[in-house]
């Protein structure tokens, strides 16, 4: 377990410097100098090419922009590992207080969010198992096969319409209370949990099939007791890798939902830093988005390593 | 095996062996699965729409005709019309005409450079392979919509860079089956013989290799083009991708939110649009899959 783990952490390590790679060089890739674009909108009003070279020149250098491209990096890299994401280009705010601000919002819709999905999926996937090849199992996995063609945004809507316009009962937008949250969790989790509730089935049905459900059953136990303490027990293991994966699943969804219902998060914030061309903030918005991706399915690979002690790094 | 009898779907692929049997097998065994046959008829309903939308709507989708603007499902508008007057129907119909070739084109994009890095990773292996699958891991890093943000950051916003954008994010899926097909492949005799007569790598790779991945990526390509149409209507409603007026699904839904209360016309049928669509495409794929999966016909 403990070399396994070692291992896993250790492969974890170029894949987070690739990340910070990658975002890093968002700022280098982008047609026009950055500089020019800060001056641009902070010059209150006049045209980039009016400000005096002397300024140009000073912001370049205080940007770190004449430095080589490896010696940015490194700084970026530093100075991200502190937290330090420089500033906005919009409002000069450091860009960490910003993300400080959004980032519980986020994680609490994905946890919601998540959750509902295994819950309903997992009912789901579940039944369908245990009523295979009956109308429950095609019923259940006709559901989920919708399930994955329905556009997030498009069932966003419908849930607006019929539980805040029409009923009234929710709010329809907002960051407030947990009114506010129920809608859009709701969204993010009966979408996610139609590819649970396959995953499980599948799972499910690989399980029953095992030799130790037979002996349960030979040997005269109830079959709750063989489908809750035998089977479900052993189906569960994989389930904690579809939610890591899902986990990725939802945190990009959480993109648009959050687009959707107006309501505060990372991923808005992303998008909207994208629309208006404020590069400090989208590569911190996506760096922080993609590393708390890698770091929660590391910790899920190793709790099922902890939770199936057959795993061996190979 | 000569299949008089309706055999369940897992006996289909058991007995017949690929080669020989040509593409009329195919076709037969996909006709047996209900799903693949309802998704295929589906999709050629909307391939049908899309390429027939002049004869089968009566309005203009662009062209904007104020006095009828937000008016109810009708006879005249079957789907009403938008905040602009313009017919909503005719919009949805040449809206499939921009979402199925942006699916298709970023399907392309992506089977084609992932094939080609899952072919050197898996054949050449060592450095290669190491190179190739370390900037994968890092690609894999950014899940779902967040690579394609990480493009369009980078591009801007337009709906061509969207379908870069999409395609780019899905090259992993493609270099991962390919290499791990290659890996197998690689071990085949034949490959060792074409090797000793003195074939090119590339000869190699394409003409002996290739054709052993060709079913599973169909299967891959056909679903991922309902994943790609669902990821580029997304990156346009959230305002990245195709701007208005063009009639794309994503970007009317947008278009319609304000008008979710009153005139719910206007956002719901181009969703109503986009489910169908990528619902067909995954049925059939689903049904291509049961039916090319390569480990029940080697069974």
């Amino acid at each position: 377990m403990l070399a396994y783990a070692r291992t896993r952490v250790l492969l974890t390590l170029p894949v987070l410097l690739g990340v910070s790679l990658l975002t890093f060089m968002i700022l280098h890739l982008i047609p026009g100098d950055p500089a020019r674009m800060l001056l641009g909108d902070m010059g209150g009003g006049s045209a980039a090419g009016d400000v005096s070279d002397e300024a140009y020149e000073n912001l370049r250098e205080e940007l770190g922009l004449n430095d080589p491209l490896p010696v940015q990096y490194a700084n970026y890299l530093t100075s991200a590992l502190q937290g330090d994401f420089g500033r906005s280009f919009q409002t000069n705010r450091p860009v960490r207080e910003s993300i400080a601000e959004v980032l519980p919002y986020t994680v609490q819709l994905t946890v919601v969010g998540l959750g509902l999905a295994v819950l309903i999926g997992g009912l789901l996937g579940v039944i369908a198992a245990l009523h295979r090849n009956t109308w429950v199992d095609s019923a259940t996995m006709a559901v989920s096969l919708v399930g994955l063609a329905m556009p997030s945004f498009w069932l966003g809507f419908i849930l607006i319409q019929v539980f805040s316009l029409r009923l009234a009962w929710l709010p329809s937008t907002g960051s407030g209370d947990l009114t506010t949250l129920i809608l859009p969790a709701a969204t993010l989790g009966l979408v996610a949990s139609g590819v649970v509730a396959r995953l499980v089935r599948s799972t499910m049905l690989e399980v029953l099939r095992q030799e130790y459900v037979t002996t349960a059953r030979a040997k005269g136990l109830g079959e709750r007791i063989v489908i809750v303490r035998h089977a479900l027990r052993n189906a569960l293991i994989p389930v904690v890798t579809i939610v890591g994966l899902q986990f990725g699943a939802l945190l990009a969804g959480a993109v648009i939902v959050e687009t959707v219902f107006a309501r505060r998060g990372l991923g808005r914030l992303a998008v909207e830093s994208i629309l208006r061309r404020d590069y400090p903030m989208v590569q911190a918005t996506i760096l922080v988005a993609a590393v708390g991706y890698v770091l929660v399915n590391l910790l899920v690979d190793l709790s099922y390593a902890w939770l199936d002690p057959r795993i061996k790094y190979s | 095996m000569q299949q008089t009898l309706p055999a369940p779907r897992a006996m289909l692929g058991a007995g017949s062996t690929p080669a020989g049997r040509g593409r009329w097998a195919l076709v037969r065994r996909l006709r047996q699965n209900r799903g693949a046959v309802v998704g295929f008829a589906l999709l050629a309903v909307v391939i049908a729409l899309a390429l027939a939308a002049p004869l089968v709507t009566t309005h203009d989708p662009i062209k904007i005709n104020p006095p009828a603007r937000n008016l109810g499902p009708s006879p005249e508008h079957w789907m009403g019309t938008d905040q602009f007057g313009r017919d909503v129907f005719t919009r949805v119909v040449y809206g499939a005409r921009i979402s199925l070739p942006v699916g298709l084109i970023a399907v392309a994009i992506a089977a084609v450079v992932g094939t080609v890095l899952g072919l050197l990773a898996g054949y050449y292996g060592r450095l290669v392979d190491g190179a190739v699958m370390r900037v994968i891991d890092i690609m894999l890093a950014f899940p779902g919509i967040l690579m394609a943000l990480v493009v369009v950051a980078i591009l801007g916003a337009s709906l061509q860079n969207v379908m870069i954008a999409v395609g780019i994010s899905e090259i992993p899926r493609y270099t991962r089956l390919v290499r791990g097909s290659v890996l197998s492949a690689r071990e085949n005799l034949y490959v060792d013989a074409a090797r000793i007569t003195g074939l090119r790598d590339a000869a190699i790779l394409f003409r002996h290799i290739l054709p052993n991945v060709v079913g599973p990526m169909v299967v891959l390509a056909t679903l991922s083009v309902g994943s790609a149409i669902l990821a580029a209507a997304g990156l346009s409603f959230l305002g990245l991708g195709a701007q208005p007026p063009r009639p794309e699904w994503g970007a009317m839904l947008a278009d319609g939110r304000q008008f979710l209360g009153s005139h719910w016309w206007i956002a719901t049928m181009p969703g109503f649009a986009i489910a169908l669509t990528v619902l067909a495409i995954n049925m059939a794929g689903d049904g291509l899959r049961d039916v090319l999966d390569p480990r029940l016909q080697s069974r």
